[in-house]
């Protein structure tokens, strides 16, 4: 699942590397743009549809986050 | 808030857009993004296409262009109109309101209740509140509630949160009285602690406009703009939307006893296409049943949109045939508000260009 989120975020900003960061919106690696962008992807991918109010900062701070995000909303490993 | 209305209908909508159109394209420089964030907010957001006036274009311009297109066709008559009741937040001037303007060049009869209503995005419904309300009275059998807006005038050029979304647009709905109306089942709900979510801060009373307020400053986000300039607080927004709308839409399907799946249509207004589309995930509504295509086809136009929704995707339905339909408008205030009706064998349901 990680290997798939990282797979979008490089997409999505090559130019990061998010493999070493410890969180991806105070180091300023995403902005909401790219959030919105994400959940696109990831919604496609993994044939869900993240939570509107689940759409916050916190959630999408590191690989971790984005994982137990989409668990919480259905999706399979 | 809930309302009830009884034995009242709208007779017919018209929305006006101006002709000049602008592609995402021929802004992309103007907004920072990479080419990759671009093509993927195109598909995302429903970057697109947007309707804007050109300079000189005021309010009024859109509602009498529209007004008179309806005189010429027979659909309405200068002696039978009681009200006019306008919602706009960008008005011809801040004195007088933009109804009597409207209603002095028309030459509309002076015997006629004008009143103009400062609401954003929640305003069609609000407008139509308002218009029943008046219908209440004994001598008011008429009213035209206009929705003009021209936010492209407050936008920034180089705001990408708001910019690419933005359009103008102006819309006439006609309401009145019906003996064999069935009940129509409203909500309005205002939360003014947020106020900020959305705001012009300057021009007005509070920050009068000076050289000052016209200096351009970039946020963190990348975003350009000055304090004349509309500001949105893109995350607040888009909770609130996803926190306030489903709640209103059960709530005003509760009143009337409804439930989703009798409901023809959910026609909201648009803000872009991923807030609707998780709204509608959220509300477990079918893509078909809630229409998400007027802001990359016009641009958001605030409290007109809902009206240019309905003319241009339901304009066969709403003139053959009855529908029962849920409007919801959510927007600035921060204000939300819905409407449950019967609509429908209108006698006009039109989108027109300003020409």
């Amino acid at each position: 699942m990680k290997e798939n989120i990282l797979s979008f975020l490089a997409e999505i900003r090559p130019e990061c590397d998010f493999e070493n960061s410890m969180n991806f919106i105070e180091e300023g690696l995403l902005d909401s743009f790219d959030i919105v962008s994400l959940v696109t992807s990831l919604d496609e991918e993994f044939k869900i549809s993240i939570e509107g109010t689940d759409i916050i900062p916190e959630n999408f701070a590191n690989l971790d986050s984005i994982e137990r995000l989409l668990l919480k909303n259905g999706a399979k490993r | 808030m809930n309302f009830k209305f009884q034995k009242k209908k709208i007779t017919g909508i018209l929305s006006i857009l101006p002709e000049n159109e602008i592609s995402f394209e021929e802004e992309i420089d103007n907004y920072n993004f990479s080419k990759t964030q671009s093509m993927k907010l195109k598909l995302v957001m429903g970057y697109d296409k947007r309707r804007v006036v050109k300079e000189g274009t005021a309010a009024s311009d859109l509602c009498i262009y529209g007004l008179n297109y309806l005189f010429d066709n027979g659909y309405l008559r200068k002696d039978e109109i009681d009200a006019l009741v306008m919602v706009n937040q960008v008005p011809d001037h801040f004195m007088p309101a933009t109804t009597h303007i409207i209603q002095g060049k028309l030459d509309l009869p002076q015997e006629m209740f004008c009143i103009d209503i400062p609401q954003a995005c929640a305003g069609y419904p609000i407008g139509l509140q308002q218009a029943f309300m008046l219908l209440e009275q004994e001598n008011i059998k008429k009213v035209v509630v206009l929705n003009a807006e021209l936010l492209s005038l407050k936008t920034s050029p180089a705001d990408r949160g708001s910019r690419p979304l933005t359009g103008d647009a102006a819309a006439i709905t006609i309401v009145e009285n019906d003996p064999n109306g069935k009940t129509i089942y409203s909500t309005a709900d205002f939360d003014g602690r947020r106020a900020d979510a959305l705001i012009i801060p300057a021009g007005a009373g509070r920050m009068p406009s000076s050289a000052e307020t016209a200096k351009l400053t970039t946020d963190s986000n990348g975003n350009t703009r000055s304090l004349d300039h509309m500001v949105m607080k893109g995350d607040g927004v888009f909770n609130f939307v996803l926190n306030e709308v489903p709640e209103m839409i059960e709530r005003v399907l509760g009143l009337a006893g409804r439930s989703k799946e009798e409901v023809d249509y959910f026609m909201f207004h648009q803000p872009n296409r991923f807030v609707l589309k998780k709204l509608a995930d959220k509300l477990e509504i079918p893509y078909d049943k809630m229409p998400y295509n007027i802001v990359e086809l016009f641009g958001n136009s605030c409290s007109p949109t809902l009206a240019v929704n309905l003319t241009y995707n339901l304009s066969e339905e709403l003139t053959r045939g009855k529908h029962l339909i849920c409007l919801a408008g959510f927007g600035a205030g921060l204000s939300w508000s819905s409407m449950l009706m019967e609509m429908g064998n209108l006698d006009f349901c039109e989108t027109i260009d300003y020409k």
